[in-house]
């Protein structure tokens, strides 16, 4: 007696939290049925291998259905097929776009292409992630980036209102769009020691800061040529980051910068006189990563600078965080004090947020 | 011209991409009725066309209104080939044509098409202006209002019951027709779709017709059924019950927020009307006052009012239990004949009915079934096939026009079965039939019909017209003495139509009851029952060789009677097995196939307080004394004791056990031992056996001689129970429990097993049958379990067999939470609850206290003037109920009678019980009444906007019904030629089915619904053709669309709740 068609539809749709992790998760059927049975399961509910066989494979089927809506969420509270309450929508929803963290930091400032799809059997062997599920997850990544890429306005708003997320994964997403499009470089083995968080955190400062979105709250001219978008820096200040280059070129402006900076820090720093050798190579290095963001090579690598430039010299010096955050804070303040320094707009753009971005990478 | 039909094409969303080159759509809408088509603009390039189209108008007879769907097809315009069509909707535009049902037909509809199933959506807005037409002669029943559900619906008044309705339509199937050989898979479904819509419509308006006929304003109960004959054509047949329903005029004002909809029944005919009988209601009641002789309804009938009175006239004397008996003789005849009067005219005396308004079902005889196998003839004329080919759009043929004698031979074949349930009701003493439902299984060409109902005496006041409203309610005052009037027996027991075993009702002590009790009917709203109910069935399959026509025919009316015993058998074993002595809501479906015959019967077993306890199972050997078989008996035995055991403690039955001493024996009448005969052998150990193990109750021998009834008792214990925190039944309400919460679920599932074709035996078909139920029903409680604690009422599962080695199960059911504190509450209190709420109410009238189980008090006097009837006819009486179940195959051939002679004896044997004499003496409890009615509706968070509930059952928990908009009954086809790349049969089903619900959410939503009540998903015929990658289903739902409201909104409502509900836990005082 052989099972040929076996169906359950409820007049509203069931949805089983634990089989649908499963189910994200790139498990078969069989895989699933496997793990159910290890989670006791059986016990608990005196149920046979059949039954959960049975009903693993109907929530499936029910998911593959669905799959189709959560591709466009808006869809999902539209359709009529299923009758599903508005909370476990957005249940179903939240999760389809949860990514893995491990997965994450794989592809993040990738292209999200197919060259890239073609790499997913290498991160799933990499990181365990099911092959099914890296694709999921990579596909959500190109579907959003396809969306909102163009679109204008807010990058978080767009997303929350296409895919109808939640706050906290429309910014993660939103980072993930920012990174893919800018191309960041992330898989260094140097900055192996980040993660997705300390990533999105410096995406968020970025787009708030660095886009052109951030420069006019209301665009001037809607119609203008100029993206009023979140996903582009801001070219033009990209540009003008040159001119801070005065700063470590003018040696007397350097001199000047650190003794301001010394002057104020001394006996406040744990590593005071670290800092104090080390003044000239930290400034030299952060300025010329601003210098450098014209190329289009220079900025994907801006993550590789920073660690390289400023993190790691500091960690080799045994700063410790209170002690980078009242560096920071003095070198940028400071700058205001060098009269021969016009551009003291730019470098709060700057270094507002590149302060921002470094307190949050300078850990182990 | 009396009717204008208005149709307004606002926008599409979603919709396909039908050109590839620009992803998007060019979608244009066709609007057609009868013959007439309008068109709206294209709307270029867009998958969310707005149409926003002026109103199409039709000026249409009623007539076509009633018959004809509103068909809207959504096309994609192409300018250089032709235009494909996207999806169509059908809309019934009945509800619009009832006063009191919708208004307006608004909304989104999925866009369905029978290849690709539901593609995009469209908002459309649909009126009616009807005009007066006062016309006599007319062919229309615009205004007859249509139920499914097969009570009296909540917010309606019967004021008559005109009884049974039912009408016949035939059409040749446009899938057998030649043109399906040229015509595309998509044209030839349209048309059947199409077809099957103008059939239903034409029998829903000859209903009306008839119902019209017999003064009646609505049908309730309304079955409508297809029948797919194949070549030979395709039926479409209805049943119902006509009445004349009134309106309640503010059906909120007076109800009080009730879960249970067993309280809202009882009380909502004196909530509908505060003070019923202002004139009569202290008075009217007989008190002590032997002799009393007030008429509290004057004015009844006409033609029938001077028996009516005699009846009520009737002075009440020696109400003493059992002494009456000669003089009650005859007035029960008194009252048979005068029912007679009422009901008898008419020429089917039927209700399809299985829940009553209170007061109307007097006394239950037993189910009464016939079954007939016949053989469906091959139509041989051309001159359908080019009518039917030429016009798109076809108009119903009138089949009389081509072959005149063959709407009438399928209306001779159910006149025929219709006849033999008569005759069965009148040998139980009956003369009235309820819960009656029919059915066919077809396989190729055999066809067989069944028909079965419950038996029963009813009060002919609804029955006639005229009755005046104050009556009614006064009737209900006589009739509910405590709950116990319906099981006590219709028969003369002087003239019992079979042997049968009686005892006197555990509950009144006056009246005749037969130890087991099995009905179609729901239970009851009054009746006593101990503990909680449970779904029962019964599994068997038998093989069959395969022939050809009247062979195959007499092939299967031979097995029939087999099957029915064994059924019978299986069912009164199990419930003996949960210790129970009732069963409600049966229903027993044969299923033929091609080599095989298959039984299924499912019913709700319940401890009926008024019936005897139920004696065990004795097993007995045939060699009694070979040591190690003995022991196996006897561990068999042990297991079995143990089984009933446990569900007498799962079920919470308890019936009280009162000694002997306190009752007297009233019928001192030896004890007798039941047997299940297999063998003629008697072992002499057994009656020691028998009292040892049972003390005094009787037994149920059965005795193991062969494998098979080894094999019986083995699939006897086979049977799990549900696991914790779930109950199932397949009625509406699980007797036991009362505190529902809001939450159901309904759900749909259907297997399709393959058996293997070797070595089939019938008992490896057994096997394979019963684990095929039992794990659906596994897998329903695993896939529910999040729901517990909660029930599964009205399971309803039925078989097919699609082809020669393929079953197919489909189970429909809801599944609805309940307070678990609560219930353990409610069941503890649960019977002196009936019985005092049944107390309290007549007290209430009565204003004295009223004695219940007086068999200490012997002499006094019971109230109202039909308790007295019934006691007083006590002594005469006949047999149990399903004994007298008859079974009757009336083959086209050979009427196999001999055999139900066998059977009528063998179900003799089977049920011959002891007399117990207990009374079921119910204390007050100290929680009383007040406790268990405090319970508010639990808070449900309101419902989300959109949101469509669908039940089978005829409320909602927790929610007052405030409105029926009109009958939902949809067809639909659904093929495919790409099973695989849909995820196989599977993927392919659970899309289909979730889409019909879809579709069916959608109608309801647009007529300004939020629920269907009384769903039913009458047919799933399932085709598939792997090998060719194709399949094909059909499926056809049916129910009422309605407006409810949660009873947490009715505030008002719930404030007054606590003056009604004080009224019986006030007055509750029962004496002993």
């Amino acid at each position: 007696m052989t099972s040929e068609l076996d169906i359950f539809v409820g007049n509203t749709t069931l949805i089983d939290e634990d089989v649908y992790r499963l189910w994200l998760d790139g498990y078969s059927v069989n895989d699933a049925v496997a793990l159910r049975v290890r989670s006791g399961i059986l016990e608990q509910t005196g149920a046979t291998a059949g039954v959960l066989q049975s009903d693993t494979m109907d929530h499936y089927r029910t998911f593959h259905m669905l799959e189709r809506l959560l591709h466009a969420p808006p869809k999902l509270l539209h359709q009529l097929i299923f009758q599903i309450p508005p909370s476990r929508q957005a249940l179903l929803i939240e999760r389809y776009y949860t990514f893995d963290e491990a997965f994450v930091r794989e592809v993040l400032g990738k292209k999200l292409s197919k060259g890239t799809k073609k790499d997913l059997d290498d991160i799933s062997t990499k990181t365990g992630i099911t092959l099914k599920s890296c694709r999921r997850q990579f596909d959500n990544f190109k579907r959003v980036f396809k969306v909102v890429e163009e679109m204008r306005g807010s990058l978080v708003d767009n997303i929350q209102q296409h895919f109808l997320l939640s706050d906290r994964l429309a910014r993660d997403y939103a980072a993930i769009v920012f990174f893919a499009n800018n191309r960041f470089e992330t898989g260094k083995k140097k900055l192996q020691y980040l993660s997705f968080g300390d990533f999105a955190f410096c995406a968020e400062l970025m787009i708030q800061n660095w886009t052109l979105g951030a420069v006019g709250e209301a665009p001037t001219d809607p119609d203008s040529q100029m993206d009023d978008m979140d996903v582009d820096l801001d070219k033009e200040f990209l540009q003008d980051l040159k001119e801070l280059k005065v700063l470590v070129a003018d040696k007397d402006l350097l001199d000047l910068h650190k003794s301001l900076v010394c002057t104020v820090l001394r006996g406040k720093l744990s590593v005071f006189s670290e800092m104090e050798t080390n003044f000239k190579n930290l400034s030299r290095g952060l300025v010329n990563v601003a210098a450098k963001l014209t190329h289009n090579k220079d900025v994907r690598d801006l993550f590789v600078d920073l660690v390289e430039k400023f993190v790691e010299p500091c960690r080799s010096d045994h700063w410790p965080l209170s002690d980078v955050r009242l560096f920071l804070t003095q070198y940028s303040v400071s700058v205001h004090s060098l009269d021969g320094f016009r551009h003291q707009v730019l470098w709060d753009r700057y270094m507002g947020t590149l302060r921002g971005c470094l307190l949050r990478l300078y850990h182990d | 011209m009396p009717g204008k039909l208005k149709v307004k094409i606002v926008a599409g969303r979603h919709l396909p991409v039908m050109d590839r080159a620009s992803d998007l759509t060019d979608a244009f809408v066709e609007v057609k009725f009868g013959n007439t088509t309008f068109k709206t603009d294209v709307y270029l390039k867009s998958l969310n066309p707005q149409w926003n189209s002026e109103w199409f108008k039709f000026e249409v007879d009623d007539e076509d209104l009633q018959d004809e769907p509103l068909q809207i097809t959504v096309l994609d315009h192409d300018t250089y080939s032709a235009n494909d069509a996207i999806g169509k909707v059908y809309i019934d535009i009945d509800p619009l044509l009832y006063s009191e049902a919708a208004t307006v037909i608004s909304g989104w509809f999925p866009i369905y098409d029978t290849i690709h199933g539901i593609r995009g959506e469209i908002n459309v807005v649909v009126k009616v202006d009807l005009f007066n037409d006062l016309n006599r002669f007319r062919q229309s029943s615009c205004g007859v209002k249509f139920f499914c559900t097969t009570s009296i619906p909540k917010c309606y008044r019967a004021v008559v019951i005109h009884g049974f309705v039912e009408e016949l339509v035939v059409n040749e199937d446009p899938e057998y027709q030649w043109i399906d050989r040229i015509r595309t898979p998509r044209a030839s479904n349209e048309a059947r779709q199409r077809l099957i819509s103008l059939m239903s419509g034409e029998l829903q308006r000859k209903i009306g017709l008839k119902v019209l006929e017999m003064r009646g304003n609505a049908v309730v109960g309304y079955l409508q059924c297809f029948d797919l004959e194949g070549e030979s054509g395709l039926v479409v047949r209805a049943i119902g019950t006509a009445c004349t329903l009134d309106k309640l005029s503010s059906p909120a004002a007076f109800l009080p927020a009730c879960n249970s909809p067993s309280k809202e029944m009882k009380e909502s005919p004196f909530n509908e009307d505060p003070n019923p009988n202002p004139h009569s209601s202290g008075p009217s009641t007989p008190l002590k006052n032997q002799t009393y002789s007030f008429s509290p309804s004057k004015s009844y009938s006409r033609q029938s009012s001077s028996s009516d009175t005699d009846l009520s006239l009737t002075p009440k004397t020696g109400t003493g239990s059992g002494s009456a008996g000669k003089e009650g003789g005859p007035l029960k005849a008194l009252l048979r004949q005068q029912t007679q009067s009422a009901l008898e005219q008419r020429e089917f005396p039927f209700l399809t009915l299985t829940a009553f308004p209170p007061g109307l079902l007097v006394h239950v005889g037993g189910v009464v079934s016939a079954r007939s196998v016949k053989l469906l003839d091959r139509i041989h004329n051309p001159a359908f096939v080019g009518i039917m080919g030429n016009t798109r759009s076809y108009k119903l043929l009138d089949w009389n026009s081509f072959n005149s004698d063959e709407p009438e031979t399928r209306d001779a074949w159910w006149a025929e079965i219709r006849q033999e349930i008569k005759s069965h009701a009148k040998a139980l003493g009956c003369h009235a039939v309820v819960g009656y439902s029919e059915s066919t299984s077809i396989c190729e060409e055999v066809c067989i019909l069944s028909a079965s109902g419950t038996a029963a005496v009813l009060n002919p006041r609804f029955l006639q017209e005229g009755t005046v409203e104050g009556s009614l309610e006064q009737r209900i005052e006589e009739n509910l003495p405590v709950g116990c009037g319906f099981c006590h027996i219709p028969y003369d027991e002087l003239n019992m139509p079979f042997p049968a075993h009686l005892t006197y009702c555990y509950n009144c002590r006056k009246q005749k009851v037969p130890d087991v009790l099995f009905t179609t009917i729901d239970l009851p709203t009054d009746a006593v029952v101990v503990g909680k109910g449970c779904l029962i069935q019964a599994r068997l399959c038998r093989l069959k060789k395969k022939a050809q026509a009247e062979a195959n025919a007499t092939a299967i009316s031979n097995l029939l009677p087999f099957m029915e015993y064994e059924v019978h058998t299986q069912l009164m074993n199990k419930l003996k097995l949960k210790g129970m002595n009732a069963l409600f809501g049966l229903r027993i479906q044969i299923t033929v196939g091609e080599n095989m015959l298959m039984g299924l019967a499912s019913a709700t077993g319940v401890y009926l307080a008024a019936l005897p306890t139920p004696g065990g199972i004795q097993i007995a050997g045939k060699t009694p004394n070979d040591g190690s078989y003995e022991q196996h008996i006897s561990h068999m035995q042990k297991k079995i004791n143990d089984t009933i055991a446990k569900n007498k403690e799962l079920y919470e039955i308890n019936p009280p056990e009162v000694s002997e001493e306190i009752i007297g024996s009233p019928i001192p009448e030896p004890r007798q031992r039941s047997r299940l005969l297999r063998s003629q052998s008697e072992s002499s150990d057994e009656v020691t056996e028998l009292d040892l193990s049972h003390g005094k109750k009787d037994a149920f021998v059965l005795e193991i001689d062969d494998a098979d009834a080894m094999e019986d008792v083995h699939s006897l214990l086979t049977d799990v129970p549900p696991p914790s925190g779930f109950y199932s039944c397949n009625t509406e309400i699980m007797p036991g429990i009362n505190n529902w919460t809001s939450e159901i679920q309904m759900f749909t599932s259907v297997r399709v097993v393959r058996l293997s074709s070797l070595n089939l035996t019938n008992q490896a078909l057994n096997k394979n049958f019963n684990g095929l139920c039992e794990n659906l029903l596994k897998s329903l409680y695993f896939k529910l379990r999040s729901m517990t604690p909660c029930c599964l009422c009205h399971v309803n599962f039925t078989v097919s067999l699609p082809e020669d080695e393929l079953i197919q199960v489909t189970v429909t059911a809801v599944a609805i939470t309940f307070d678990k504190n609560q219930a353990l509450q409610t069941t503890k209190a649960h019977a002196e609850k009936s019985l005092q709420r049944a107390s309290a109410d007549n007290e209430e009238m009565l204003q004295f206290p009223l004695e219940l189980c007086s068999d200490s008090l012997p002499s006094h006097a019971f109230p109202a003037a039909k308790e007295h009837l019934e006691s007083a006819s006590s002594n005469s009486g006949t047999p149990a109920a399903q004994r007298a179940t008859s079974v009757d195959y009336s083959s086209f051939a050979d009427r196999c009678s001999s055999w139900i002679e066998l059977i009528k004896l063998k179900a003799q044997t089977i049920r011959r019980g002891s007399i117990k004499t207990t009374v079921t003496v119910e204390k007050a409890s100290p929680m009383g009444d007040g406790n268990f009615r405090n319970r508010s509706a639990p808070p449900c968070a309101s419902s989300t906007v959109g949101v469509v509930k669908m039940t089978p059952l005829s409320f909602i928990p927790g929610a007052k019904i405030t409105k029926y908009l009109g009958i939902i009954n949809m067809f639909f086809i659904r093929e495919t030629t790409s099973l695989r790349e849909e995820g196989g049969v599977s993927g392919f089903l659970h899309a289909f089915i979730a889409e019909v619900f879809a579709m069916v959410r959608a109608h309801v939503a647009a007529l300004g619904g939020n629920a269907v009540v009384s769903y039913i998903m009458k047919q799933c015929v399932f085709m598939e053709n792997p090998s060719k990658n194709q399949a094909q289903c059909l499926i056809n739902v049916s129910g009422d669309a309605v407006v409810f409201v949660r009873e947490s909104d009715l505030e008002v409502m719930s404030a007054q709740q606590p003056a009604v509900n004080c009224q019986p836990s006030c007055t509750g005082e029962v004496t002993t």
